[in-house]
């Protein structure tokens, strides 16, 4: 039998200050501050942003810091955070057209309106270490050139031929789910898988889309675009009856382009899936257009194969806040429940032993 | 088409929209500094704030379909009245409720035919700071631009 006991303060609060000492580690090093992890470690913070589903640089840094650099553990604190603030109201929809684009790149078009804009990337990176970097050595600053045209949408140079499908409406007169707001119900409407997407962990989304590639849910896809900038966020203010700017984000959006589809009524045209990040993040906004364009089975008739098709299956597990929370619950005192199990198990093994005595008896019998 | 439909902005609002705009873009060295050279300053009393809290921004589903939540940001904001009567609003990105402050003060300033000169000026110092950042970004991506070119095939 077990009985309920309490304990464990102290043993808390000094695992909590040692905690706090490996956090800052030698103390011999200088501190690292928040300013410099959002200067140089920031797709760490745009990771955690885009998962915590809240855009604050300086507190993602700090959740990082907080978090010793364990990425879920600062998402996890960022959402916390975030529900202790009021919500003022929703901004209007962010015009992506009018980024302010940083980079922009194109699998379909070479030359388009504005071209290939690689901006800072990794790609083409040898991925070699540089052993500079264990150094402070001066870095030069960026060549400059007279920017060129506008940038164009890629759907939009598909679109004026008609070859592609629309960029995506919902029935008339839906209003725009809040999973901050309503419990999760499948069937569920794209707004609202979008919203889960755009949170969802980035290694999930990524090993998903992965797997629509290598044949599970395959969609033909190439990327039209992947665009990074900077966008306006405009929140109505009813007592002026106008909106306003708030200010600019960061944003990766991911236009990919899917093979066609065709009916008896519509004729053949590219399909398309669609991711929009915090941050900048091309492999999460890639990996969510793919996962996004997978989910879409009952808009194109398709047969549901595959984990990635499977929309109750795909947005359940994408928030890593839940499931950290719920697998690592497991590590927590779970005493009582286990000595019960404990219990069962060894009267199944006494009945499991009589039963077997008693069978051998059975046998012994029949035979004579 | 969606319910959140942006109201059309009233042609004698433009200027104060485009106002708001680059205050809420300020940092709180160039509020504070034209706050400091204003003369006879007003009595600034709170409305509201300032305060912290959050928007839910949207992305539109495509691009440029209906309406999805993409995520919240964190928003300051403040509502002041002055001495002289004008109510003013700040709000922009971000938890910095001072500057939230300021921006309120100077948009109830705005409102003041004898004040504006002064806020317009501000304004026109942070519109200046903003578009050499802009063009300095988008020069340095504009030297990251891919030009191709064509290959010379050995045939002849």
């Amino acid at each position: 039998m077990y009985v309920a006991v309490k304990g464990g303060e102290a043993a808390i609060a000094n695992a909590h200050r040692l905690l706090a000492d490996r956090r800052r580690g030698d103390r011999s090093l200088p501190s690292i501050t928040v300013e410099q992890v959002v200067e140089q470690l920031g797709l760490a913070v745009d990771r955690v942003m885009a998962e915590a589903s809240l855009y604050d640089r300086s507190l993602a840094a700090l959740a990082v810091r907080q978090a010793r650099g364990d990425m879920i553990e600062a998402i996890f604190i960022l959402r916390a955070y975030r529900t202790t603030l009021p919500r003022f109201g929703y901004s209007e929809p962010v015009d992506t057209a009018n980024m302010k684009v940083e980079r922009r790149v194109s699998a379909t078009y070479k030359d388009l309106p504005g071209g290939q804009l690689l901006g800072p990337t990794f790609d083409y990176t040898h991925r070699l270490l540089d052993p500079g970097l264990h150094g402070d050595a001066a870095v030069a600053a960026p060549a400059v050139k007279e920017p060129g045209e506008q940038v164009m949408r890629v759907s939009d140079i598909l679109d004026g031929e008609g070859l592609i499908e629309s960029d995506g409406e919902m029935p008339e007169g839906h209003v725009a789910g809040d999973l901050t707001r309503e419990p999760m119900e499948f069937p569920m409407p794209r707004d609202l898988r979008l919203q889960a997407l755009a949170r969802g962990d980035e290694g999930f989304l990524l090993a998903l889309a992965y797997s629509t590639q290598r044949g599970y849910g395959r969609t033909h896809p190439f990327v039209g675009e992947v665009r990074i900038g900077e966008v306006e966020v405009e929140l109505d203010l009813p007592e002026l009856g106008f909106a306003v700017s708030l200010g600019t984000i960061r944003v990766t959006e991911c236009q990919m382009v899917n093979q066609f589809k065709g009916s008896a009524t519509e004729p053949p045209q590219f399909t398309r899936g669609y991711g929009l990040v915090f941050g900048q993040s091309e492999r999460k906004a890639m990996s969510m257009s793919l996962v996004d364009r997978a989910l879409r089975t009952d808009e194109f008739s398709e047969d549901i194969v595959a984990p990635a098709q499977d929309q109750e299956f795909v947005i359940s597990h994408a928030d890593n806040v839940q499931a950290t929370g719920f697998v690592e619950h497991l590590k927590l005192p779970h005493y009582v429940d286990f000595q019960a199990e404990l219990d069962l198990v060894r009267r199944m093994r006494r009945e499991y032993e009589a039963a077997r005595a008693g069978g051998k008896d059975g046998i012994k019998e029949a035979a004579e | 088409m969606d319910a959140s439909k942006k109201h059309e902005t009233p042609p004698e609002a433009a200027d104060r929209k485009e106002g708001m705009r680059l205050l809420a873009r300020a940092t709180l060295a160039e509020l504070s500094a034209a706050w400091e050279a204003i003369p006879d300053k007003p009595e600034v009393a709170p409305v509201r704030g300032p305060e912290t809290g959050l928007v839910m921004v949207r992305g539109r589903i495509g691009g440029g379909g209906d309406p999805f939540n993409l995520g919240e940001a964190t928003v300051s904001r403040a509502t002041v009245r002055l001495s002289t009567g004008e109510v003013g609003h700040g709000q922009l990105l971000g938890t910095d409720r001072e500057r939230a402050r300021y921006a309120a003060i100077f948009d109830a300033l705005f409102q003041n035919d004898a004040r504006r000169p002064a806020v317009e000026a501000l304004q026109r110092l942070i519109a200046a700071r903003l578009e050499a950042e802009d063009r300095q970004r988008a020069e340095e991506t504009a030297a990251t631009r891919v030009d191709f070119f064509t290959m010379v095939r050995g045939e002849d």
